[in-house]
């Protein structure tokens, strides 16, 4: 059987943060009532000199660092992501001249909210199995935006994951892939707008819910496994509760599911939350080590993935990079004002 | 700073820090020169380019307090001369760090950033800037 | 090669002159040089003129016909060139009249320097400055006109212990002497206290180590000095004239603390006069920032490089010192209407070898020069003058 998987992955995340107690202050909220109703301490927030693009060229850059590949041998990048620094020109391009892939190269961006990374995964996944790439580059990146004062300005934050798929020499073999897609419009944000609208608990049960038990249960179905056969499992995490909630119905143990649990201190990076729970978990990852991942992206679909660490991973220059967790470490602390600045609250015409 | 093609050409020294090498004394440029100052027109035809590792250190810095219109909302920055290891002296933003921890002799490697954009409709810019070593 | 004399002068009161067009400046500043030198307008062969960025700061290209129409000269047709060499500009024209004198070609040539800055916003005003930087490599990466000096001062302060407290002592210095000269911006003094204390632009530079934005122009008018009695018995002879160029980018300098620009047009002024750094009595330099003015009186060889600080602290360089350096205020007190200063400097220089500059006159000074520098040390212009 091919041999198709992660060849190298890389992380970014912005160094600031701000605590849900300073947010919830200046809308005269209980800020230690809504931490712990999101399960979100804090969350990371961009520089001025932040954005997707700078994500998403920073964890290209990290990725190539860890391994031997030659930039030129990388034959499609995609993008995922809701906070595009252009609606029209794309992220890809940045990246694939600051990696130094192009001209050679398939480009396009993806948007499908928070999943957006992951189904760049699922595509390059399918160009390498048909032999018509080497190496493909999926990246999931955000600096997702909220509207001062909504539920999201919690959570909204800034972060992303990309990695190398290709054949043969993986650090990690994924065994299977799919989704689960209905019409579901949870959660959107129309053209010209600013901020994202939202069907407050219909987010919930028929939405994040409905779509990664769904995709979790085909994925086990497909692959005749069940919960306690997997060391490690990430789920899409919008706030700290949900995944957690989705994994207990599921039938994993909160220990599976922790390493790749980063809201609750860096809040929901959208299109890189399920990417950089996948980085974290491989961060620590062991030979022989079994991940399920499920993503989800409201409108809404889930993509599953069962994954399984291989021998190479030793071979990994992971020291080339930070890990998740020394960037999750790394962090300034900022107030709201300075958030409002850094966020582009404060314009005026 | 003028029209888009100006900043597109400048692209492989804002992202990736190509430079160039004389073969016949070694020295290296950046940004790139058409011929060697030194050696002239012995020179010629042996310029090769070269992608410099963005490691260096800091020759000299200031903290602008008082920025261009595009850099305002950054104010208080560090900007630094830094001599990158291969020789050459580039002037940058230093990033992620604390203003009073920059210092000349300070070791920094580049990063990725946004440098500025032509107001809310126009391109974005981006390039390097350089942030303490790990 | 002819010698060439300052035969008049010419400047206007330096400041904020919202009243003031760019052209009645110009106007004005000449018609003082003319009328100083006793020429006529029909004696004039040639005219050259200084200006950084009229472009920019007033949307005014093609100034050299603009001013000798401004002067009532357009149905002479007397040729009128705009020389551009950014804060520079002034010291360039002067020299370029000086040539086609001395080469033989003209024999009373009109100078003038000229900026016209508050016309444009604080903004508008900084980005042009900035002009005069590398523009692809220094100012596209945030780096302001002032940074760039503050850098040279951070690696001074580093290599030779040069302090804050020094920096603000050029400042506190100048403004005692621009208090004394009636063109000046700034006719106050200030105190060392407030100096050191002046907000931030640029660390290590604050406010007061900068010089200020100016409205103003300067006017001489050069001749043939064999020629020069005819028009005056107080003719300034111009002995030597020097320019140097370096790399645009403070960054590919040979030693970020020299401005070998500097160094190498005064090796050229000073072997033409036949002199040396030691017979210079006084000197108008290039104080755009009170570190340029360390290092110019470094660069000049007055004092060894790294001693302009402790020269400072010594009381050297002031108006009763043993080598006065911008007896007109400087850049810093004075204004610096950046096409305009290099003229102005001359201006200056002309009046101390005259005698005629009153509050701030200096007893015996035989020899003066004017330093005037482009961008942050790419251009360098430098003129020695005697009294005939």
């Amino acid at each position: 059987m091919e041999n198709i998987g992660i060849i190298s992955y890389g992380a970014n995340i912005p160094q600031f943060r701000i605590k849900t107690e300073e947010i919830a202050s200046v809308w005269g909220k209980d800020g230690k009532i809504i931490s712990r109703g999101l399960g979100i301490q804090e969350k990371s927030v961009p520089g001025l000199d932040q954005d997707t693009a700078t994500i998403s060229v920073e964890s290209a850059r990290a990725a190539l660092r860890r391994c031997n590949i030659d930039p030129q041998d990388i034959g499609a990048i995609y993008v995922g992501s809701e906070s595009h620094p252009y609606a029209v020109k794309p992220t890809g391009t940045i990246v694939g001249e600051a990696i130094g892939a192009t001209p050679d190269l398939m480009v396009a961006d993806y948007e499908f909210a928070c999943k957006a990374g992951t189904a760049g995964v699922q595509t390059c996944v399918g160009f390498v199995k048909a032999d018509m790439i080497k190496y493909g580059l999926a990246i999931g990146a955000d600096t997702s935006q909220a509207a001062p004062g909504d539920a999201l300005e919690y959570s909204a934050s800034a972060g992303g994951a990309g990695f190398i798929i290709g054949k043969d020499d993986v650090i990690a073999t994924i065994n299977h892939t799919l989704s689960y897609t209905t019409d579901t419009p949870d959660f959107w944000r129309r053209a010209e707008r600013k901020y994202p609208s939202h069907g407050g608990r219909f987010t919930g049960a028929p939405a994040y819910f409905k779509h990664i038990s769904n995709c979790a249960t085909r994925l086990m179905e497909k692959m005749q496994t069940k919960p306690e056969d997997y060391d490690y499992a990430i789920f899409h995490q919008p706030n700290g509760k949900f995944p957690v909630n989705v994994a207990k119905k599921l039938g994993f143990s909160l220990e599976q599911v922790k390493q790749g649990l980063l809201t609750p201190v860096i809040g929901n990076t959208y299109s890189g939350a399920a990417m950089l729970g996948l980085a974290s978990v491989l961060d620590v990852a062991k030979p022989g080590d079994h991940i399920f991942m499920i993503s989800y992206g409201s409108g809404a679909g889930s993509d599953g993935f069962d994954i399984t660490v291989t021998d190479k991973i030793k071979d990994l220059k992971i020291e080339n990079a930070p890990l998740v967790a020394e960037m999750v470490e790394d962090k300034k602390y900022i107030d709201y004002g300075t958030y409002a600045k850094y966020t582009d609250l404060l314009y005026w015409e | 700073m003028g029209g888009v093609a100006r900043f597109w050409r400048e692209i492989p020294q804002r992202y990736n820090l190509i430079g160039n090498k004389c073969e016949e004394c070694g020295q290296v440029f950046f940004p790139p020169r058409e011929s060697c100052p030194k050696c002239r027109r012995k020179s010629m035809g042996k310029i090769k380019e070269i992608k410099l590792t963005g490691k260096g250190k800091i020759v000299t810095y200031s903290i602008i307090h008082v920025g261009p219109e595009e850099f305002e909302e950054q104010v208080p920055y560090p900007i630094a001369i830094i001599q990158l290891d291969e020789g050459p002296r580039i002037t940058a933003q230093i990033v992620d760090c604390d203003i009073h921890d920059v210092k000349i002799g300070m070791k920094v490697e580049s990063t990725f950033r946004k440098i500025q954009q032509d107001g809310s409709t126009g391109a974005i810019y981006y390039g390097y800037k350089f942030i303490k070593r790990k | 090669m002819r010698e060439v004399a300052v035969i008049g002068i010419g400047i206007t009161k330096f400041g904020e002159l919202w009243d003031k067009s760019f052209r009645q400046l110009i106007a004005e500043a000449g018609s003082k040089a003319i009328l100083d030198a006793g020429i006529e307008g029909k004696e004039i062969d040639e005219m050259y003129v200084g200006s950084m960025s009229s472009g920019r700061f007033v949307g005014q290209e093609h100034v050299g016909a603009l001013v000798a129409d401004a002067a009532g000269f357009s149905h002479m047709h007397i040729p009128s060139t705009r020389v551009e060499g950014a804060c520079a500009s002034g010291g360039l024209a002067v020299r370029q009249g000086y040539l086609s004198i001395a080469s033989g070609m003209n024999d009373i040539v009109v100078v003038g320097g000229m900026e016209k800055m508050n016309d444009v916003g604080g903004n508008d005003a900084t980005a042009t400055l900035a002009t005069a930087a590398d523009q692809e490599w220094e100012a596209f990466f945030g780096t302001t006109f002032p940074a760039l000096y503050a850098m040279i001062a951070t690696r001074h302060m580093h290599e030779y212990g040069t302090t804050k407290e020094q920096l603000a002592q050029v400042a506190v210095k100048n403004h005692a002497n621009g208090a004394k000269n009636p063109y000046a911006q700034y006719r106050r003094e200030i105190t060392l206290e407030l100096a050191m204390n002046a907000t931030t632009v640029a660390y290590p530079l604050g406010l007061l180590d900068c010089s200020p934005v100016t409205d103003g122009a300067a006017s001489l008018i050069l001749c043939a000095a064999d020629k020069a009695k005819k028009y005056t018995d107080k003719a300034i002879k111009i002995i030597g004239s020097g320019q140097g160029s370096d790399s645009l980018a403070l960054h590919g300098r040979r030693d970020i603390c020299t401005l070998d620009a500097t160094v190498h047009a005064a090796k050229t002024a000073y072997k033409q006069a036949g002199i040396t750094s030691k017979d210079i009595d006084f000197a108008e330099v290039h104080d755009c920032f009170t570190i340029a003015e360390i290092c110019a009186i470094e660069d000049l060889g007055f004092v060894k490089k790294g001693e302009g600080g402790k020269a400072i602290d010594n009381k050297i360089t002031t108006l009763d010192g043993s080598l006065p350096v911008n007896t007109s205020g400087g850049l810093k007190s004075k204004g610096h209407p950046v096409g305009a200063t290099g003229v102005a400097q001359m201006v200056e220089v002309t009046q101390q070898l005259r005698g005629e500059a009153e509050a701030r006159q200096l007893k015996d000074a035989k020899i003066g020069l004017a330093h005037n520098v482009g961008g942050s040390g790419a251009t360098c212009v430098i003129h020695i003058m005697e009294a005939m």
